[in-house]
């Protein structure tokens, strides 16, 4: 691209930039208002691909690079080429409930891209000053812990890694592991060792530190590291753009760091917990085996009843959770709900905010199955409803639906606040078997006396309760 | 490198724009604007680019391949999910007006 004079091309990525960031934020704008939120993909899409297909212009503003430039052109296209086919074809497969390990993956890679710019500045060497280098390695260390943590948060909720791994001495390791790092990095940055060789045990450090903190964490945490891991790249992408002098990733990752880190605690706000809490404190550490103690039995029901005792409500609000995702079964639910309505039910679906894996996944999961927003509440809206509801349907929910947060001092999730189910007339339970739930605690609105349980995956169990329903005519 | 005070300022205001912009956000919204956040920093994708373009060794060419796919499947990946969830939220939004007229 020599006919391009390097100052008229570095004009024209600048100026394309700046547009670029101004797509970016008018999309992320869009995106949080349901109305518009389509049209705000399409925003930001629209400034990748400008963004993308400018930055072709930037070897010739690289007098440098002359020697490689063909070989580097080409490994240019064939990278996006493979890793834009690869992610296309993953995303158009995903089913819409395995979201949130899909996000943690495609975030890890972004994490995992910043850290590679580091590194590819950082083995270069070479004397360009201690905030060019600091910044380098706090985009490298932040991308690499990204990188590997959203790994193994894609890991857990894929079922690869089924296990909390936990020890004594946990955090301790983890602190080592982390000063260790930031020596490393400090030797690097203040150039007192720069040699490739440290830089090597820099970026391993950072990767092992990725690992082990997100290993001990719980899969019920997992919506929240994920979002924090996502403000994490952002960041490291903002570090990275400040070492390449690249505005459209600094104000990029910048927005996104701030809008991630915001949204991580808006969901640990949800769940009652800290985000250290999240982060320092694996999930059940706390109540042991003494947790689980209720009294009482699970008493079981047949679906031909529980479909009678919903024909004749006056009101029943469904309480979605992950199982119904697992099962896939929202189509099903949303079919059971409108029969309910042509019999003149009122239904309503009560969402808690952090049901499924992710804040928001119920709600894309129902709007799959074509649930119109009227119907679904909140947790504000609807909490004060259940005392006036006849049956309260629990479909693959469980801790956000546990009375003993309530109650319960012991208990890992006392405080978070729950949707009252148990204070409906009637609660119909849908649930795969005894077993506990994700969090492993025992859930007190199992052994209600108001309560029955409905075995079976939630596909199958919804079906038989719209044979049921069906079948009262 | 772009001035250090310039920088700080497109840093400082570039954050308060991200936590007005996400402010107000319903909670329906929050797993797709966690998936279009994670979409917008596939910007890392044209770091990775510049890197690769200005690599001079073997050793940065490899590592500058490696940044260059995987940021390529952040940012198509993330468009790809983020679309896909955000067409069920329109088709939900407009279905009840337009289930009135048929």
């Amino acid at each position: 691209m020599s006919f391009l004079n390097p100052a008229v091309a570095k004009w024209i990525i600048d100026a394309a930039y700046i547009l670029v960031a101004f797509l970016f934020i008018m999309g992320l704008k869009r995106m949080s208002s349901p109305v518009t939120a389509r049209g705000g993909i399409l925003w930001a899409g629209l400034g990748m691909l400008i963004a993308t297909l400018v930055t072709f212009l930037a070897p010739a503003m690289m007098p440098t690079a002359a020697q490689h430039a063909a070989t580097n052109l080409a490994l240019v296209i064939a990278a996006i080429a493979v890793g834009g086919a690869l992610a296309w074809w993953s995303g158009r497969r995903v089913a819409m409930t395995n979201m949130p390990q899909m996000i943690a993956l495609y975030n890890g890679m972004g994490g995992g891209a910043a850290a590679a710019i580091a590194a590819v500045e950082l083995y270069k060497g070479g004397d360009r000053g201690l905030a060019f280098t600091t910044l380098a390695v706090l985009g490298g260390l932040i991308g690499s812990v990204s990188f590997a943590g959203s790994g193994i948060a894609f890991g857990k909720l894929q079922g690869l890694i089924k296990r909390s791994l936990r020890f004594r001495g946990q955090q301790f390791l983890n602190v080592l592991i982390l000063g260790g790092g930031i020596i490393l990095g400090g030797l690097v940055a203040t150039g007192v060792d720069a040699s490739p060789g440290v830089v090597t045990a820099f970026f391993a450090l950072a990767l092992i530190l990725g690992i082990t903190m997100t290993l001990p964490i719980g899969g019920a945490d997992m919506p929240v590291v994920i979002s924090l891991y996502n403000a994490l790249t952002g960041l490291a992408v903002a570090f990275e753009g400040f070492v390449l002098n690249n505005a459209a990733m600094i104000i990029a990752g910048t927005v996104v760091g701030s809008a991630g880190t915001l949204l991580t605690q808006l969901m640990a706000k949800a769940m009652n917990r800290s985000l250290s809490n999240v982060l320092f404190s694996g999930f059940g550490d706390t109540g042991g085996a003494a947790t689980g103690e209720v009294k009482g039995s699970q008493k079981p029901i047949e679906a031909s009843d529980a479909g009678v005792m919903m024909a004749f409500a006056q009101k029943v609000i469904i309480v979605p959770g992950y199982g119904m995702a697992v099962a896939q079964a929202q189509h099903k639910v949303w079919e059971l709900a409108q029969l309910l309505q042509q019999r003149g039910v009122t239904v309503k679906f009560a969402i808690h905010p952090v049901a499924g894996r992710m804040p928001g996944h119920m709600n894309v999961l129902l709007a799959e199955a074509g649930v119109p927003y009227d119907l679904i509440a909140d947790i504000e809206e609807v909490n004060a409803e259940f005392e006036t509801t006849d049956v309260a349907l629990i479909i693959g929910a469980n801790d956000v639906v546990n009375p003993v947060a309530r109650s319960d001092k012991s208990s890992p999730i006392y405080g978070m606040p729950i949707l009252n189910a148990d204070k409906a007339r009637n609660v119909i339970v849908i649930k795969r078997g005894q077993g506990q739930g994700f969090s492993g605690i025992e859930n007190a609105l199992f052994y209600l006396d108001n309560t029955r349980m409905l075995y079976g995956d939630a596909q199958g169990a919804v079906n038989q309760l719209i044979h049921a329903v069906k079948s009262v005519a | 490198m772009i001035d250090g005070v310039i920088a700080i300022y497109i840093f400082m205001l570039a954050a308060f724009t991200g936590y007005e912009v996400i402010a107000r956000v319903p909670v329906i919204l929050h797993t797709p604007l966690m998936s279009g956040s994670n979409f917008v920093h596939g910007i890392v994708l044209v770091g990775a680019m510049f890197a690769l373009f200005q690599a001079e060794s073997r050793l940065e060419q490899v590592i500058g391949f490696i940044g260059v796919v995987l940021a390529a499947g952040n940012a198509v990946g993330g468009y790809v999910v983020t679309e896909r969830m955000l067409e069920m939220f329109k088709a939900s939004g407009q279905r009840k007006p337009a289930g009135g007229q048929h």
